[in-house]
């Protein structure tokens, strides 16, 4: 057992320079009965040296927006309005050759299943010798060092023994660190997460987030983590953005989130979490009702069916993101906040 | 909570004999629950908590007689209930219900809510037939559906509506007990709430006995009375919930409770985490002596040969641990 000495009591160093800047980003679906909008118009940014959480629940669109982004999408899931610049370039205009070059080398995923995103046939070391050889240009035998050097680096033990094992021959949180290790082979300036730690026991998910905290601050990259679980990013990352139907309804530094939620759908995810301090059997508040489904999205605001502070106005406008404090860090799409805060 | 306990579990041993190898020319053991020990006190929630493939849901199961248990007693109403046949079990399951992750599969899809509900109720001959539409009314009113939703169909219900419908169909029976085997795991956050206020208000209006099974130690504290940690097919600890989390005594379930994120950013980056090394190793062959020694941060020359003694280290705290000394003689 070691113990964690990463302790990062100041959020990393940001430079305020925008690496990911996406805005009115609109993904629509191929329905039997004609498109239906999942991703309505999102706009949301990560700063150079950033953590950002995006979180939200089943069918928010937070896994939806980032893949679509990167067109690693079916086709009957179409980015159709909206840019999402990467240091500068559209990513939208790229070709597809210009989008791989991209992938897996400037930007590096993590998936959810390592089991379906490795290829069960190939060994551990070529898949991670890959892009090495594919964009960065290496010999089959300097990318097969390197890959040894990764696995290192992530924490497999006897890591060179391992690159000709096959992905079933490893645990699952072995298999999630091999992932990482591809994520990483190319140095990437942004990595993307999506549910890294979903499949994992609660053991084995600690290990995979202390690993992704020290790279990360090892290597300076930015990270977007996507997640459903708010208490697992609390200590991970700067800021999170809180996505709901397809849009960010709130988006706040990371603290900031946690003591002044504003929202209330982030009040409401916040207060259906079980704390340390509840009395056994307590009713847990919960948010009643269930979220819209993709194309049956309400007119004005997207939660006001279940929003408990309702008011006329939420369901005939859409609300849009707004500082909350003058220097706009901490935003929120509601009408009933914003007011709130203009008459404190 | 009355002392007598509702159920008693006695040294259950369950076992799965597989083949390995391409074409299953190597036989094998699982050895998925060994020596398992406790009781169910009626009225009480005991949760059952611990990494994949720990045996918790194995106990869940052997327990309802839906694995037959390799050795071991399971003693309810006086009768060692893993030693019937199908035909004697048949009153024990009417009291005996369980509620599964995916209600999804659970449901059949070319059979209505109303029919789903109501077929238990018909099968264990609990309502005549004219009887029946009231009674199916009341038990989705009781899961919080209106009753328009009986002549629907599974597909056009959401997973918490659906896990709601799979709560009615163990409700119909009238148990005494419900296995709850990671019956809120699939769910998002905000209709897990749901469920849980669900089944805790159930349990207050019929008294019923809840064992649960996941891994959510959030969920567990909040809702346990007694709280059981497993690792690969045995039991480390097991003690009242304000035991567990406030005095955990294994080595385990302190690295498992470590483990466990808090939604509060300023303490999640200044608490010192205790991580575990490594895999949970294969319940094929299982390490000897205790089975965590392989991870223990403090393991001792004795825990790689002898099996702990499974003891009353405070009152009611049982553990297994070589390491721990409290109530021990001298």
């Amino acid at each position: 057992m070691m113990m964690a000495n990463d302790i990062r009591p100041e959020p990393s160093a940001k430079t305020g320079e925008r690496l990911l800047d996406v805005k009115g980003l609109t993904i629509e679906i191929e329905t039997r009965n004609g498109p239906a909008t999942i991703v309505d118009g999102i706009d949301l940014h990560v700063d150079k040296g950033e953590t950002l959480g995006i979180v939200g629940e089943s069918g928010c669109g937070k896994s939806l927006t980032m893949l679509s982004m990167m067109r690693l999408l079916p086709n009957k899931i179409k980015v159709t309005k909206g840019e999402a610049n990467f240091a500068g370039r559209d990513l939208q205009k790229m070709s597809n050759s210009e989008l791989r070059k991209v992938r897996g080398g400037e930007v590096g995923f993590i998936f959810q299943d390592p089991m379906t995103s490795l290829n069960p046939v190939m060994r551990i070391g070529q898949q991670l010798a890959e892009p090495l050889i594919y964009h960065r240009g290496m010999s089959k035998a300097e990318a097969r060092k390197r890959a040894g050097e990764l696995l290192k680096l992530v924490g497999i033990p006897g890591a060179e023994d391992r690159l000709d094992a096959y992905p079933h021959e490893l645990s699952g949180g072995m298999r999630q660190r091999v992932m990482i290790a591809i994520g990483l082979a190319c140095n990437p300036q942004l990595l993307i997460a999506d549910e890294p730690t979903t499949a994992l026991d609660v053991t084995i998910q600690a290990q995979i987030v202390d690993l992704v905290k020290d790279l990360r601050d090892k290597l300076g990259m930015s990270v977007v983590w996507i997640t459903h679980d708010l208490a697992l990013i609390a200590g991970l990352v700067d800021r999170i953005n809180v996505l709901y139907a397809g849009t960010v309804v709130e988006d706040a530094p990371v603290d900031a989130l946690f003591a002044n939620p504003s929202h209330p759908y982030t009040q409401g995810l916040l207060a259906s979490i079980p704390k340390l301090s509840d009395e056994r059997s307590a009713r847990l508040s919960s948010i009643g009702g269930t979220p819209p489904e993709p194309g049956r999205r309400p007119k004005g605001c997207p939660f006001a069916p279940r929003c408990p502070l309702v008011e006329a106005i939420c369901h005939e406008r859409v609300p849009t993101l707004e500082g909350l404090n003058h220097d706009g860090a901490h935003r929120v799409a509601c009408f009933v906040a914003q007011r709130k805060l203009e008459a404190a | 909570m009355a002392a007598q306990p509702l159920m008693r579990i006695e040294n259950l041993v369950k076992h799965f004999h597989v083949r390995l190898g391409a074409f299953g020319e190597r036989a094998a053991t699982v050895h998925a629950l060994d020596d398992v020990n406790f009781d169910i006190f009626e009225g009480e929630t005991l949760s059952l908590v611990g990494e994949s493939g720990c045996g918790k849901s194995t106990t869940g199961f052997t327990l309802l007689n839906l694995h037959r248990a390799t050795e071991g007693k399971v003693i309810y109403q006086g009768k060692n209930i893993v030693e019937l046949d199908e035909k004697a079990m048949r009153p024990y399951r009417r009291q005996l219900q369980i509620v599964f992750q995916d209600p999804y599969s659970t449901l059949n899809p070319r059979m209505t809510i109303g029919e789903a509900v109501g077929e238990p109720i018909l099968f264990h001959k609990l309502a005549t037939k004219a009887e029946l539409k009231d009674r199916i009314a009341t038990l989705l009113a009781d899961v919080g559906l209106p009753p328009r939703f009986a002549s629907r169909y599974p597909h056009e219900l959401s997973g918490g509506q659906r896990q709601r419908v799979a709560i009615a169909r163990a409700l119909a029976c009238q148990p005494k007990f419900i296995v709850c085997d990671e019956a809120i795991s699939a769910l998002d956050v905000s209709v897990q709430a749901q469920i849980i206020n669900l089944l805790l208000d159930l349990q207050q209006k019929y008294g019923l006995t809840y064992l649960f099974i996941a891994h959510d130690l959030a969920v567990v504290r909040h809702i346990s009375d007694r709280v059981g940690v497993m690792y690969l097919g045995r039991l480390a600890e097991l003690a009242t919930r304000e035991e567990l989390f406030e005095h955990p005594l294994h080595p385990y379930t302190k690295a498992l409770l470590s483990a466990v994120p808090e939604a509060d950013p300023v303490h999640e980056r200044s608490r010192k985490r205790q991580i575990l090394q490594g895999d949970v190793p294969s319940p094929l062959s299982p390490p000897s002596g205790c089975r965590f020694h392989t991870r223990c941060p403090i393991a001792m020359d004795i825990c790689g040969k002898v099996v702990p003694e499974w003891r009353e280290a405070r009152p009611g705290h049982m553990v297994a641990c070589h390491a721990v000394t409290e109530g021990l003689p001298g």
